[in-house]
């Protein structure tokens, strides 16, 4: 970081303290409710990008009613932009396995899974090799729990919770309709709690050093810090831990190459800033007072001025196009004719208005879409087609 | 050499037969087969005593689960934005080049087949590709061309698979 810059670097998630042992026996011998207050008052809210309150997930799972429950981490890490994940499961494997057993003991699991994406292959020897040495030190603690990797095979939208379930239970990954939901019925129809990576790594920090030092970072409603996945035109593109709440003019001061045009936050899921739009746009969750907070998995792409913005939302419907599901009409229609559409567009086949018509399918979309996949088409098509109208047509 | 008969059944002997153990068997098929033929998917349905068109179903969903013939070596070349805009393209016309064959297509002698993926998460270190579980970034036309060239090598020792 440059020394005026204005965000705060952090540096919780990948430090080197080799003390899990030590955190995981503590915390085994805490008081679930205990625990789960702890996690509530922390008010972390999922890393994956929807911001759920994990507290609130874990606590629903724990009242559920059943002899089996399950705890998966979810390493389908998909969505454009973002590679944090890996590095989480590579470089502090024992902080997640901490956390998925914590999790287990509070809502009373004695399975735990972590769903690692096929792209992903080349970490399974050395995480298996980190599941064995703690399912170990596990039994040597008297803790019966038990964790096995479960493969994906190449599916953006396995990413889905429900999805994720359907696909561990050998099926087409295809979203289930919510509720239920997977706190009550999730992997084989058991209560679940389904938790990010990230969001995982950072209940061992909480749980480590308690829930006011997680708290006292970020803003009202965005509390703790967060990792962001930095690529795209920019000189120092990688994996940073910043809190929560920072405005995007800071962070193009810092990681822009001076001639950063729009920085799309969240991957092509999410949303597209353009410049104007920098200094009233800050990085979080609904819910702050003023301005626009943007809530994001991790993924930060900054384009600059020799980018084409047409091309960059024609790469994302492509995407969308071939990752869509294919369950739902709205979204598997809906991607098709959006690419068709603004292809059409740019070559003068349909006039200018015919973009105007395409913003109502992608509004239509996200109100009728399925799952998130197609309810979030809209965000990348709708903020790039608004605000670089001119670069569709010309 | 096991035929698939064996290999499924073996598969099946350690993942289990029910429905939840599908995928980690599919996987071990493409593992060695590189990809699954109709024969296949009917031999495992068999197997794990499920409908052939659910086997099929599940099978054609997952982009890593090929069900055309495929070579020994699978190129997937990263398209999305990231890699894109660190000219992935050129990455690929390399390799279209060197090897003579297009997208989607497999070397005559059955070494190479050429692909392209949806993003690989190296976002940081683009443009990536993977050949078949591992993974190659911060590509650029040279370093492409030594990349194929040890993998030719390989092949040529036959050191890479016994089929």
């Amino acid at each position: 970081m440059s020394n005026n810059s204005q965000l705060k670097k952090l540096d919780f998630i990948f430090n080197n303290e080799n003390d899990w042992e030590e955190v995981l026996r503590k915390n085994l011998s805490r008081p679930h409710q205990e625990l789960i207050n702890e996690l509530i008052s922390s008010e972390l809210k999922g890393r994956g990008g929807a911001g759920f309150p994990t507290g609130l997930k874990w606590k629903l799972s724990a009242d559920a009613q059943s002899d089996i429950k399950y705890v998966i981490c979810n390493a389908d890490e998909g969505e454009p932009g973002t590679f944090k994940d890996r590095e989480i499961l590579s470089k502090v494997p024992y902080k997640v396995l901490s956390a998925m057993a914590v999790c287990a003991y509070v809502i009373g699991a004695k399975e735990g899974y972590i769903y690692l994406r096929g792209e992903y292959f080349f970490l399974k020897p050395e995480l298996q090799k980190a599941i064995d040495e703690f399912i170990y030190y596990c039994k040597e603690i008297n803790f019966d729990f038990s964790i096995s990797i479960f493969m994906g095979s190449g599916a953006y939208i396995c990413g889905e919770e429900t999805a994720l379930f359907e696909s561990m239970e050998g099926k087409r990954g295809e979203p289930r309709n919510k509720p239920p939901f997977p706190t009550n019925y999730g992997y084989m129809g058991k209560p679940t709690v389904i938790n990010n990576v990230e969001t995982l790594a950072h209940t061992y920090t909480i749980f480590k050093y308690g829930a006011k030092r997680f708290y006292d970072l970020g803003v009202q409603y965005s509390r703790g810090s967060k990792l962001y996945s930095v690529s795209g035109d920019t000189p120092k593109p990688g994996i940073y831990e910043l809190e929560l709440g920072m405005s995007l003019t800071d962070f193009v001061e810092e990681f822009g190459d001076g001639d950063t045009k729009a920085v799309q936050v969240g991957g092509a899921s999410g949303f597209l800033v353009p410049r104007k739009r920098f200094k009233e746009t800050n990085i979080g969750y609904q819910g702050k007072l003023t301005g626009i907070s943007l809530p994001t998995g991790g993924s930060m792409m900054l384009f600059n001025s020799s980018r084409s913005m047409y091309n960059v939302l024609d790469n994302y419907l492509v995407f969308f196009h071939e990752e869509s599901c294919g369950q739902c009409t709205p979204c598997r229609v809906g991607c098709q004719q959006l690419l068709k559409g603004i292809k059409s567009v740019k070559n003068g086949e349909k006039n200018a208005q015919y973009l105007d018509k395409l913003l109502k399918l992608a509004e239509t979309m996200q109100i009728t879409a399925k799952c998130g996949l197609g309810q979030s088409v809209a965000n990348s098509f709708s903020s790039i087609v608004e605000n670089f109208r001119e670069e569709m047509i010309y | 050499m096991n035929t698939v008969s064996e290999l499924v059944k073996n598969l099946a002997d350690k993942y289990g037969r029910e429905r939840h153990n599908l995928l980690p068997i599919l996987q071990g098929v493409v593992e060695q087969e590189r990809y699954l033929s109709e024969h296949s998917m009917k031999v495992i349905a068999k197997e794990l005593d499920l409908p052939a068109a659910e086997v099929y179903g599940t099978a054609t969903f997952y982009s890593f689960l090929e069900h055309k013939k495929m070579g020994k070596n699978i190129i997937r070349i990263c398209k999305t934005i990231s890699c894109s805009m660190k000219s992935s393209n050129q990455i690929l016309l390399t390799i279209e080049d060197m090897l003579k064959i297009k997208l989607g297509e497999t070397t005559p002698d059955g070494v190479f087949s050429l692909m392209q993926t949806n993003c690989l998460g190296f976002c940081h270190q683009a443009p990536a590709m993977l050949i078949n579980n591992d993974v190659y970034t911060e590509l650029t036309p040279e370093k492409v061309r030594e990349i194929l060239s040890s993998y030719l090598n390989k092949n040529k020792e036959g050191v890479q698979y016994e089929q």
